[in-house]
């Protein structure tokens, strides 16, 4: 008769137990860092903002001269590539929502900023208001997604404030209400004035910007120079 | 989708870690117990051993096989050796033929038949009452037998003791990866003998009592891997076998992807062949640890890697649709944004805790292993060449032998 050992099969199954919980242990250990560190980025962005709008009030009626043009895109685009990051390997959680919302409206703040300075100082500058989903599968989404990037490389002026169509935000929504956009007609693209809705090409997109970009200007021969410190006097 | 194969794949995760702990845990148990002895020993009795040396085309290596048989320290008197030319179609019957003098030495040349057959010929001419075969591409320890037959002396309900192969005189990378897996093999051997549920008598020099075979019937084709066949049946009828990590056999491993493919996939399709024959005693609680923990354990290292194989497709075919979204939707662009280090992408999911506790303890099991087969400390790098090599090509035998299972196809030898 062969021995067998019951309780050693129980002991083996309790320490594999214990390898596994530490591990899931670290994992959240290691993930809630991160949700810590997200924030951390938005309370720094959400001081700039604050600290810009302030500024800006403060300044504006005498004159833009003294406006300095925050260049927040840098650490909204950071953020927003580790949000995607983060609901793509840490879960769509409560804390991830939250953390997405705020982001949004923190775009939105940044937008109308940047939309005040440079129609108030003529400070040359491009939006795009993008508009996607994650409810269902949208290829097309992440196609443009790459699009857009590959815009914004080219263009560094250029900004692009994202937004999830399905967020659960009553300003994302007044946005959404404002341009008429529909989930049938995803992904969708504010340009100026201009809402263009499905796949757009780089080329048609960068024609669509360019054009938009000569309506914004002021100055023909500023078109050239670097935008993040051109602040017409 | 994505919820279920996460679910198995936690669920395969936490049955190897499982299968790790339990060698870890008997190792802790029985460490003591683990003897390598390094000079020569005697035995107060020397019972006779036959040794059956079966060959098919082995003219290169043969020579040396049987020299190192000669070469044993045990009495000359005592030991036969019987070496049987299964209708080879080279050199090898003149290879043999030099050792007709000896008088320990008998002869035997039949048509081919397969390995089991020129065993079992073997086995009907067979006097003595202990009993072993060696194949013709390995080579054994002078003191080899000697120190397997302490064993019997000790123990005598004691039914086979196997010895530790390791691979003769590795080269490349196919064959030092595969140094890393025998030395890791000789620990699991070890910790398999520690509670009597060792499922291979290695064709390489096990050491049989002939009653085995009197009472449970000469060997059989077992989907050419009579080897393993043999030690199933003596598990099923509670048969001791035991491990002297000390008995040490080199022998010669594949040293072409081709050739270890085709031998692995000839072990899995025995493997999962055998134990669909003997699949009555799985899980069977009378059968003690070789069917509670042995035959399952095996079983989840091939659906495992069965498993990483069919992600590791999902995660390329993923990349590469990425890709062509990406090249579709903006053209190349390379170098674009350059590649900023940022510790946060690091990702810290709980697989990767747990796969770097299975790669710890694997290596534990290397260093132990090669501790228990050679004597001497060392870090183990072949390990890392275990990793890479088993890992890309481990998946496509196991695969080819599910395959051939359902199709009924018993894979060559060669």
């Amino acid at each position: 008769m062969q021995t067998f050992d019951w309780k050693k099969y129980l002991i083996v199954l309790l320490i594999t137990s214990g390898l596994f919980f530490t591990a899931i242990y670290l994992t959240n250990y290691f993930s809630n860092r991160k949700i810590d560190q997200l924030k951390l980025i938005q309370d720094q962005i959400s001081t700039s903002i604050l600290s810009s709008e302030t500024e800006f009030s403060l300044l504006s009626e005498l004159s833009c001269k003294n406006v300095s043009n925050v260049a927040l895109s840098d650490q909204l685009d950071e953020l927003g590539s580790k949000l995607e990051w983060g609901q793509e390997n840490l879960g769509m959680t409560a804390e991830v929502l939250n953390l997405k919302k705020y982001y949004s409206l923190l775009e939105i703040k940044d937008y109308l900023l940047m939309k005040r300075i440079s129609a108030r100082c003529g400070v040359k500058s491009a939006f795009i208001l993008y508009f996607y989903t994650t409810a269902e599968n949208c290829t097309l989404c992440d196609q443009e997604s790459i699009v857009l990037a590959t815009l914004r490389s080219k263009y560094p002026e250029l900004r692009v404030y994202s937004f999830d169509y399905g967020i659960d935000l009553s300003a994302v929504k007044a946005m959404l209400n404002i341009y008429k956009i529909k989930d049938t007609a995803l992904p969708a693209l504010v340009v100026g004035d201009d809402v263009l809705t499905g796949f757009h090409s780089l080329e048609e997109l960068e024609k669509v910007v360019t054009d938009a970009f000569k309506l914004q200007e002021v100055k023909p021969e500023t078109t050239n120079k670097a935008e993040d410190k051109a602040v017409k006097p | 989708m994505d919820a279920i194969s996460t679910t198995i794949f936690y669920v395969l995760m936490f049955l190897s870690v499982y299968v790790q702990v339990f060698f870890l845990i008997t190792f802790l148990e029985n460490r003591k117990k683990i003897v390598t002895r390094s000079g020569s020993i005697s035995l107060s009795r020397y019972p006779a051993v036959t040794i059956i040396v079966p060959s098919f085309n082995e003219e290169k290596t043969i020579y040396r096989t049987v020299r190192s048989v000669l070469d044993l320290n045990y009495p000359k008197d005592k030991l036969k050796v019987f070496l049987i030319d299964d209708g080879s179609t080279d050199g090898t019957w003149n290879a043999i033929s030099k050792f007709g003098k000896n008088k320990n030495i008998k002869l035997f040349r039949k048509e081919n038949g397969g390995k089991y057959t020129a065993l079992n010929l073997g086995l009907q001419n067979t006097e003595t009452d202990f009993i072993g075969c060696l194949d013709a591409d390995s080579f054994v320890h002078p003191e080899a037998l000697s120190r397997i037959m302490s064993y019997f002396g000790k123990n005598p309900s004691t039914m086979a003791v196997v010895p530790s192969v390791t691979v003769h005189q590795p080269k490349g990378i196919i064959q030092n990866a595969q140094k890393a897996e025998y030395e890791m093999g000789v620990y699991l051997k070890k910790m398999l003998s520690f509670i009597g549920a060792i499922d291979v008598t290695p064709g390489p020099f096990t050491i049989f009592k002939k009653k085995v075979f009197d009472d449970l019937g000469p060997y059989r084709h077992a989907h050419n891997t009579e080897d393993m066949e043999i030690a199933y049946r003596m598990q099923k009828n509670h048969y001791k076998i035991e491990h002297c990590n000390d008995a040490y056999v080199y022998t010669n491993t594949p040293h072409t992807i081709p050739k270890l493919f085709r031998q692995r996939l000839r072990w899995i399709y025995g493997f999962i062949n055998n134990t669909f024959d003997y699949k009555e005693i799985l899980f069977s609680r009378k059968h003690g640890n070789f069917s509670l923990f042995t035959l399952p354990a095996r079983a989840i290292s091939v659906v495992s890697v069965a498993y990483i194989f069919g992600s590791m497709i999902y995660s390329i075919g993923n990349f590469i649709y990425s890709k062509i979204i990406q090249v579709q939707a903006s053209g190349f662009h390379l170098g674009g944004n350059a590649f900023k280090f940022d510790f946060f992408f690091l990702d810290f999911q709980a697989s990767i805790f747990i796969s770097l506790a299975i790669y710890a303890i694997m290596i534990f099991s290397v260093i132990f292993g090669r501790k228990m087969a050679s004597g001497k400390w060392s870090f183990p790098f072949e390990a890392l060449y275990f990793f890479v090599v088993f890992l890309l090509i481990a998946p496509f035998w196991v695969l080819k032998a599910f395959y051939n299972t359902i199709l009924a196809r018993t894979p060559a030898w060669r």
